[in-house]
């Protein structure tokens, strides 16, 4: 029996690194609590609200998805669908060649994330440039992004710095000012050069067909300005039912993010740009992606399309803190990313079921989460289905609990086995060739054995209280 | 051959199928997300005005404070939307040189960009700039100042009512304070891809 894969690669990771990540998350995670519930008298309730209505999207996407298809296409959005991260690859480059367009710059979205959209460009010829500098620098330095909302919350500026001069974007500096105006300068150029914009969408909505990107750097803004063809990939349960609904998840979005009220840049795009505006794309392409959400919704674990990718339940999670985002071994870290990854990799949930488990249920996930996703109760679920399908990595680090469960199951024998317990006091446990044992006394000494002494406090207890005149409900 | 289109929704239609009943949209009011702050505001411009210097905006009520902040700054050569040069001309000194036309091939001359707002939001401090209010996308973004021109009764007091007027347009964009980023280290810096300085001047 090994442990998890996750607990191995959190120690295995380098101090500063598990530094960084911890510091960053949990400032990330008390500006948010500071932010929201001072400009909101009943922050909790929008957070309820926010989760009931992408509930109600995830339940109807039968009728909101052609909504959304007709709406965009009367905006002069060419559609198009992808069940696969592969159909959504050739999308891109089937518009892209059509186009003769060789140079793209991409603004982040997780969807190309999961369909290995830059990778896949450049084995077929294509330059693409991804222009968030947390992004770029993923990319320069041929990593993998390990936070939802900060690409390289495991980086430091050292390490930054040599990439950057490795890339011949100046002598080493490590100053962040210095490193970001490198980027401003060196980007300006592959903007201005660049055939297509890509981005993802944070909103689409229904009634409208608007689709809404947040940013703060101003690149996907900068990608829409200089370019002449947008592409828009966008996860099918992106949509919301209205334009107002939009007034309710973006004040919760930033917030929850970042702790900012609005990002810098809000975005409402409904097609091509206008024929007076001289920048900007004539064209403009959707691409809705399944890739596995579908899926998803058939599971009982659809509350997790809800997500709008925030990233509050990383910061807050004790788990994410010390693993930091590249345990979790896939696009999605954190407690969203153990619920979504193992679902999403399809016939591949076994190499990932051992994710649910990376969580000691505190709960906390929950209570931040804008759209009050139960990823607790989720987990759960995942751990079972792990279970039942006999997935291997779901039993990493468990011990086997069929002797237990026959014990718990037989009163007789389980109170005998209580006050039989008592042995466990004189025997040297931390010698007991029992892994998972021996692994939990490492960090902590095991308590007492007091088997049987609740029942029989509670047994005089009830003597007592009779005694006194006052009922107490008996508990069988 | 089943399009792709066809194998998503007829999955999405199966996935829902079993439900033995579907989420109900909830009802909710806008007042429940408008902030404290903003609540009781009397005057859209002072809030806006306060708002903006949070989020580290510069609001400028009269074109003279516009051209000192530029002076002072030795920012000399910058765009201005043609519709509103006429109203700016006369209090531009020489040494500021402004062009009404805009050159791609050039974007890093340019210090200053000077174009029309469509709006802006006080409770959050942002501007907003619309498709048909911006004579070019570049000119409001690449400059390292943006001055982004409004008028009083241009200012919604929340987002709801900004999100309710949002106008047809292809491209709305609200901008609360310079462009930024935190991804070295959490530590914050201004100026990325747009605006190192967001200015908002009420006329």
């Amino acid at each position: 029996m090994a442990t998890q894969q996750i607990d191995q690669f959190a120690k295995h990771l380098a101090a500063d690194t598990q530094a960084a990540v911890y510091d960053g998350s949990k400032k990330g995670h008390e500006k948010r609590t500071q932010v929201l519930f001072d400009h909101f008298p009943d922050a909790n309730h929008l957070r309820h609200l926010a989760g009931e209505i992408k509930q109600h999207v995830v339940e109807n996407l039968d009728t909101y998805l052609p909504q959304v298809e007709a709406k965009l296409i009367a905006n002069g959005v060419k559609v198009h669908w992808a069940a696969t991260a592969e159909a959504a690859n050739e999308a891109v480059l089937s518009i892209m060649r059509a186009r003769g367009a060789t140079k793209m710059v991409k603004a982040k979205t997780m969807v190309s994330e999961e369909t290995e959209l830059g990778h896949f460009l450049e084995k077929n010829g294509i330059e693409c440039v991804e222009t968030d500098l947390g992004e770029f620098i993923v990319q320069i330095d041929h990593d993998h992004p390990s936070h939802i909302v900060k690409p390289i919350i495991h980086k430091n500026r050292r390490e930054i710095a040599k990439s950057f001069e490795r890339e011949g974007l100046g002598a080493y500096n490590d100053d962040p000012e210095t490193i970001t105006r490198r980027a401003r300068q060196h980007l300006r150029g592959k903007y201005l050069a660049a055939d297509v914009g890509l981005t993802g969408a944070n909103f689409i909505s229904a009634e409208s067909g608007r689709l809404v990107l947040v940013t703060n750097e101003g690149n996907s803004r900068f990608c829409l300005a200089a370019t002449k063809c947008h592409i828009a990939m966008v996860g099918i349960e992106k949509l919301l039912p209205h334009d107002r609904d939009l007034g309710l998840f973006l004040n919760l979005l930033a917030r929850s993010a970042t702790g900012q009220q609005l990002t810098v840049y809000t975005e409402f795009i409904t097609g091509p740009k206008a024929p007076t505006q001289p920048d900007g794309p004539e064209e403009m392409h959707v691409i809705l992606v399944d890739n596995g959400r579908t899926n998803v919704l058939e599971s009982d674990c659809r509350e997790i399309l809800r997500c709008i990718r925030c990233g509050a339940c990383l910061n807050v999670c004790p788990v994410y803190r010390q693993a930091s985002g590249h345990a979790y071994r896939s696009v999605y870290p954190g407690p969203v990313g153990a619920v979504l990854s193992p679902l999403l990799a399809g016939d591949k949930f076994p190499e990932l079921a051992d994710l649910p488990k990376a969580s000691s249920l505190c709960g906390a996930c929950n209570e931040v989460c804008p759209v009050n996703i139960p990823i607790p109760d989720l987990l759960l679920r995942l751990r079972e289905k792990g279970k039942r399908e006999g997935a291997k990595a779901a039993a990493a680090g468990t011990p086997p609990m069929g002797a237990w469960a026959l014990l718990a199951s037989q009163p007789t024998a389980w109170k005998a086995a209580l006050f039989g317990g008592k042995v466990i006091n004189y025997l040297p446990t931390k010698l007991l060739p029992i892994p998972a044992l021996r692994a939990w006394e490492e960090k902590r000494t095991l308590p007492e054995w007091r088997g049987g002494d609740f029942r029989k406090w509670l047994k005089d207890r009830r003597v007592g209280a009779v005694a006194l005149n006052r009922p107490l409900k008996d508990p069988s | 051959m089943t399009s792709d289109r066809d194998t998503i929704l007829s999955r999405v239609r199966g996935a829902l199928a079993p439900l033995p009943q579907r989420a109900a949209m909830p009802d909710w009011t806008a007042d429940l997300v408008i902030m404290r702050q903003a609540r009781g505001t009397v005057d859209a411009w002072t809030l806006f005005a306060e708002r903006m210097r949070g989020v580290n905006g510069t609001p400028l009520t009269s074109v003279a404070d516009l051209v000192a902040l530029l002076e002072k700054n030795s920012w000399r050569h910058g765009y201005c939307d043609p519709v509103l040069w006429p109203k700016f001309a006369a209090a531009f000194p020489a040494s500021i040189k402004v062009e009404t036309e805009f050159d791609r091939a050039r974007v890093d001359d340019y210090q200053f960009g000077i174009t029309r707002a469509a709006g802006a939001i006080a409770e959050t401090g942002t501007i907003i700039l619309s498709e048909a209010t911006t004579s070019r996308r570049l000119a409001a973004l690449t400059p390292w100042v943006h001055i982004a021109v409004l008028t009083r009764e241009q200012i919604f007091v929340d987002v709801p009512q900004a999100v309710a007027a949002l106008p047809q347009d292809a491209n709305v964009i609200w901008c609360t304070g310079p462009s930024k980023t935190a991804d070295v280290e959490g530590i914050l810096i201004e100026g990325v891809h747009g605006p190192g300085i967001q200015v908002a001047l009420l006329m």
